[in-house]
């Protein structure tokens, strides 16, 4: 194993275009996990990005919040600006491990690694954050709506850092999000649903339901469509256009299905004239 | 192809003392603190970042210290178990905080964090602040009760 | 006269990280060990293949091949190897040993290592019967059966026009005791000298004798501070500390084997699984007539503690009620999981939540209130348990039943429930209910045959010094003897030492088990105190510097004397045990509470919150109350973790959530605030009236919970834990 410890985003991108196999380090709450037995990682060599003090903090820049790629859950709960304007963001950080997790872990970490269950993604998605991506050949800009393909791939290429996250300054109406993990703190959620009221209709993403963080375009059509809903089964084949959820070591996916409906429809019934 | 090892010369405040120490780059900071530097008040509970008996202050903030690369405590503050004294530990004492003693420096740590920004303690209830560190003999009452008293004390003192 | 009060003794060295705990040894030259583990669930041993990419001469490798002694385990049984030689029975087995000095080595070796075999039919389901081909242990697989008969259950229920059945399953539990297993062995001097982390330093002793053949004096073991146990370190480090030394001294320095968590969530004995069958013959008024239980426990794949577990679990089956006619059938099965073993409660937390939710079912069934049920069957002194024992111990069982509804408030909840029930359309709200008992000290015949000693040195300079094999594991064994002695002979705290438990240096006060440390190895430390005081021929009002003075008069005339008083276990009078019919005095005193949740569950994500939770208990005298109402919210906690959250997963008999991320113990935020009061009627042959205390709150929780839940929303609630995946499907019904 070996690490490189770049102080510059530029030092940073050189040694990506060089090695785009090496593999860069945040907060390692997830590269670090059982690190004693994960083998193969003390193989590679990775990028040490946390002397880029040019990615740490986040700033307001014309309305819109930008996080610097080494913004933590717990700097973002610091914050009492982004408690009022982007209040999904401290729900759910929060809810991200426990206080030693939310110190040391990153958004953009939480981006870069894909995982299908990550809580702050979801918010992210649903606020349309967008993934400022740098590299030797420039800086991408790419929505993270669109950013995943698949399970743990992304648009992400190995040459590229995630530098920044930044959320436009929308208003909005309702905004909810709902975790539901094995116990009330430092759980791995089965089921994650963010959910805004946009100025241009309903915005609902989930995450621990498909391969990938999923916006749910089919229970945004019915949100928006004002159709009665008449209870929470009937939200399943919704759903199930949407997410594929499976069985694991966490959860089954009937119940990840029938609870993302419960969480619907009851969360939702106050806000929709449309629930019976 | 193994890719050559290269051990990583670090420096940082330890406990008040500078360090100057070189491992190796798959060494945790847990690994350092109780290998190396000899200072194995820190717990490994778990080494998956779930159970918070390695929490340490990194640059004043608690952290799983076996989610920590060592390499990035280079130019950090660390505060370990060992550095706080003896008084510090009275009200967990008598509030029956600890038993068996192998989740107690990591909630020690995590405790002290809370009680040197009084204010966490007002935003955010000490049962969340206090969820990272896992401990399964006192059924948490101790551990809050003790910390609430804590607390107390300090703002009698402050 | 109440012991005066005393903070743990221990406490600071815990809370400023001094206290060294096993794998926090510096030991130098030491080597560190692993275990390389079957990775199939059954079958015999082909090969092992060495991968040659890696060089095996800087490692020790040791199989059973090495095993000097016989090639055991030694327990109730030797059924265990202590490394599989030519057949494995669980996966995780262990079969080789290796040592080194990186560990980091000793990972990437392991992985090139790879046990062959030749699969056999392997038994997944212990409430099946076992086919020809998957017979492993006698003729049938079942480790041991026991059948308890009271009157004639069996008539009753023939010509009963009210019978309650049900059948009520619980779950594997892991300890997660914070502190993983470990040992550190090496020989010094023709002795191998074995420091870890256990709760009996003989079983340990006699365990590494066997293996090692070894001769009693060849041997010792040492126990260093433990982190936590429940029963997880009562057997299974005797086969930690056999590999060792098997490793030390094939490589002929000290090895330190100790786990990581992974490897301690797979490997390690769990609570054992249940399966429990009651038909119950009741009156119109809730009378219990005939109660027929049938109670499996799942062994695993060695017997280890199963027989005693299930005898414990099959006295407490029957709950703590008067009936006239009980026919009670049990039987520990064989299946090819990790061996199941001791835990907290020890068989009875499986037993009373059957029983303890079927009386619910009575209540509902009769349309009665649960208290009135248990009201009107709670035994009453001059009454019989289902093994025939009188109960005559004072303890006012109705008035603790009282107190627990008052305190949770019990009868205005249930009206407000009913009323939020109403009104919440995605919430429901219930409180729950048990009254539940457990035998303090080994079962039957169990004290005498254990012999338990004590010593009490007094020392040169007058302090004293408490020898016993009774460990500190949290449970406050360290300040509770302090107290004790220092209160027995008047010299401050500060003149009481505990010593460490040392085969070399304490006698053998049995294993710290069974919530018997306090009351009886308790008592045999007074008892050492009073001889102390005889040898220096004082009398009981000679206190403090008058025992002092003497201790430094006796040494001052026997010059490298040893000065020690001694304490013997003698069963106290009137216990009677007949283990063939299982009729007697079960045991010599039981703990007994009434314990009531209230909880909410969301009906959005059928998940279970526990809003509040009275724990009210007789366990006679109070030592210490900070340590006490530790040791009650811990349970309860405990028991709140196995009710709602805890659950291996299993997958050919191995344990695939083997991470603290995918085995859920609860964190501070989900434990509710846990109220405990407690009644005091001195036992009179307990330490100051004590009596035992640590298991009896892990009885509690479930069926107080389950109960609840059910009183919520309808749910069976028959079946633990109560995950929302398994209400859900049980609110489908």
């Amino acid at each position: 194993m070996s690490v490189l410890r770049p102080t510059t985003i530029d030092e940073a991108v050189a040694v990506l275009s060089a090695q785009p196999e090496a593999i860069p380090i945040a907060g390692g709450t997830d590269l670090m996990v059982h690190w004693p037995h994960r083998l193969e990682l003390h193989e590679k060599t990775f990028v040490d990005l946390s002397r880029l003090t040019a990615l740490r903090g986040l700033r307001w820049q014309d309305g819109d919040l930008v996080m610097g790629a080494l913004t933590t859950y717990w700097d973002v709960l610091l914050d009492e600006q982004i408690g009022r304007r982007f209040p999904l963001l401290h729900r759910a950080a929060r809810q991200v491990g426990a206080v030693q997790i939310q110190t040391r872990g990153t958004w953009a970490g939480n981006v870069g690694n894909g995982s299908p269950a990550a809580d702050g993604v979801a918010v992210l998605m649903a606020y349309d954050a967008m993934v400022e991506l740098t590299s030797v050949r420039g800086v991408d800009v790419v929505p993270l709506r669109d950013f995943y393909t698949g399970y743990k791939i992304s648009h992400r290429t190995p040459d590229q850092l995630i530098t920044a996250i930044r959320l436009p300054g929308i208003p909005y109406r309702t905004q909810i999000f709902e975790k539901v993990g094995a116990r009330k703190a430092q759980a791995i959620s089965k089921i994650g649903v963010a959910m805004v009221e946009a100025p241009g209709g309903w915005v609902v993403v989930a995450n621990s339901m498909a391969p990938t963080i999923r916006r749910c375009r089919a229970v945004e059509a019915v949100l928006n469509s004002g159709h009665p809903i008449s209870s929470p089964e009937a939200l399943h084949d919704t759903i199930l256009q949407d997410v594929h959820p499976i069985d694991d070591l966490r959860s089954t996916g009937e119940y990840r299905v029938r609870v993302m409906a419960r969480l619907l429809y009851h969360d939702l019934r106050e806000h929709i004239a449309a629930f019976s | 192809m193994t890719p050559p090892t290269s051990d990583v010369a670090l420096g940082f405040l330890l406990n008040g003392s500078s360090v100057s120490v070189t491992c190796a780059p798959e060494d945790r900071l847990l690994d350092l603190l109780r290998g190396p530097l000899r200072l194995p008040g820190t717990k490994e509970g778990c080494g998956e970042g779930e159970c918070g008996a390695c929490t340490v202050l990194l640059n004043g903030l608690p952290v799983n210290s076996c989610l920590v690369p060592s390499y990035q405590a280079d130019g950090a503050t660390v505060e370990t178990i060992e550095a706080l004294a003896d008084e510090r530990h009275a009200a967990l004492l008598e509030g029956g905080a600890t038993q068996c003693g192998a989740c107690t420096p990591g909630v020690a740590m995590t405790a002290e964090w809370i009680r040197r920004h009084p204010a966490l303690g007002k935003r955010f209830p000490l049962s969340e602040l206090m969820a990272g560190n896992l401990c399964r003999c006192t059924g948490y009452d101790g551990i809050l009760k003790s910390l609430e008293a804590a607390l107390t004390d300090d703002e009698g003192t402050a | 006269m109440p012991l005066a009060p005393l903070l743990r003794r221990e406490g600071l060295a815990k809370l400023s990280g001094r206290e060294q705990y096993v794998d926090d040894l510096d030991i130098p030259g030491a080597l560190h060990g692993i275990t390389v583990r079957s990775t199939s669930a059954r079958g015999t041993i082909r090969n092992i293949r060495f991968d040659p990419e890696i060089d095996w001469s800087s490692f020790v490798i040791v199989d059973h091949r090495d095993v000097p002694g016989l090639n055991t385990v030694k327990l109730i049984e030797t059924d265990q190897p202590a490394l599989a030689a030519t057949e494995v029975r669980h996966i995780h087995e262990p079969v080789v040993l290796l040592a080194h000095p990186s560990r980091r080595a000793l990972r990437k070796a392991v992985r090139a290592i790879t046990i062959e075999v030749d699969p056999l039919p392997s038994v997944l389901d212990f409430t099946v019967r076992p086919t020809p081909e998957q017979i492993q242990h006698g003729s049938d697989n079942i480790y041991k059966q026991i059948t308890i008969t009271k009157g004639d259950a069996r008539s009753i229920l023939a010509d009963a026009p009210i019978i309650v059945e049900g059948v009520y399953r619980t779950g594997a539990q892991e300890h997660v005791y914070l502190e993983p297993q470990g040992m550190i062995a090496e020989e010094v001097d023709g002795v191998i000298i074995i420091r870890g982390s256990m709760q009996c330093p003989y079983y340990v002793h006699t365990a590494v004798c066997h293996a090692l053949g070894r001769e009693a004096d060849q041997v010792r073991i040492i126990q260093t501070p433990t982190g936590g146990a429940f029963g997880g370190k009562e057997e299974f480090p005797s086969g930690v500390a056999i590999h060792a030394a098997l490793l030390a001294l094939k490589a002929g320095r000290p090895v330190r084997l100790v786990y990581d968590r992974t490897e301690d969530l797979a490997a390690t004995t769990k609570r054992h699984p249940s399966w429990t069958r009651h038909r119950t013959a009741v009156a119109s008024d809730g009378q219990l007539l005939a109660q027929e239980i049938t109670f499996l426990l799942d062994g695993g794949a060695y017997m280890t503690l199963s027989p005693v577990v299930l005898s414990r679990g099959m006295i407490h089956a029957a709950g703590p009620y008067h009936c006239e006619h009980i026919s009670i059938d049990g039987r520990a099965v064989l299946s090819n999981t990790v061996p199941f073993g001791a835990f907290r409660g020890f068989g009875a937390p499986q037993s009373l939540f059957a029983v303890e939710r079927h009386m619910d079912r009575i209540a509902l069934r009769l349309g009665l209130d649960p208290v009135t049920v248990r009201q009107r069957n709670l035994l009453a002194d001059g009454q019989t348990t289902a093994t025939g024992q009188v109960v005559a111990d004072g303890v006012d069982r109705q008035g603790l039943l009282n107190r627990a509804l008052s305190l949770s408030d019990y009868a205005a909840k249930r009206e407000t429930h009913r009323q939020f029930n109403i009104d919440t359309p995605d919430r429901r709200r219930g409180i729950g209910l048990t009254t539940f008992f457990h035998g303090a000290g080994f079962t039957g015949s169990g004290e005498v045959y254990l012999d338990s000693k004590v010593a009490v040195a007094g020392l040169p300079d007058g302090t004293i010094e408490v020898r016993t094999a009774s460990t500190e594991m949290g449970q406050g064994t360290t300040t509770i003897f302090t107290q004790l002695a220092s209160d027995r002979l008047g010299l401050p705290p500060e003149a009481v030492a505990i010593a460490q438990p040392d085969t070399a240096v304490v006698p053998n006060s049995g294993p710290t088990v069974a919530s018997r440390t306090a009351m009886i190895v308790g008592r045999l430390v007074q008892e050492a105190c009073d001889d102390l005081r005889r040898q220096l021929s004082l009398d009981a009002t000679d206190r403090g510097n008058d025992v002092a003075e003497a201790i430094r008069a006796w040494h001052r005339t026997h010059p490298n004397g040893l000065l020690l008083g001694q304490g013997h276990y003698r069963p106290p009078p009137g216990i009677e045990w007949d283990e063939g019919t299982y009729r007697g005095e079960a045991y010599g005193a039981y703990g007994w509470a009434a314990y009531v949740a209230e909880v909410e569950v969301d009906l959005r994500t059928y998940g279970t919150t526990v809003l509040d939770f009275v724990a009210v208990q007789d366990v006679g005298t109070v030592l210490n109350t900070t340590l006490a109402r530790g040791q009650v919210q811990g349970g309860v906690a405990q028991g709140i973790g196995w009710t709602l959250m805890e659950e291996c997963q299993w997958e050919d008999g191995a344990m695939t959530n083997n991470q603290l991320t995918n085995y859920i113990i609860p964190t501070s935020s989900d434990i509710p605030p846990i109220r405990v009061a407690f009644q005091e009627t001195p036992y009179p042959h307990g330490a100051e009236g004590a009596k035992g205390l640590g298991e009896l709150p892990m009885d509690g929780p479930a069926p107080a919970i389950a109960n609840a839940i059910a009183a919520a929303t309808g749910a069976e609630a028959a079946v633990l834990p109560l995950t929302p995946e398994r209400l859900m499907a049980d609110l489908d019904r």
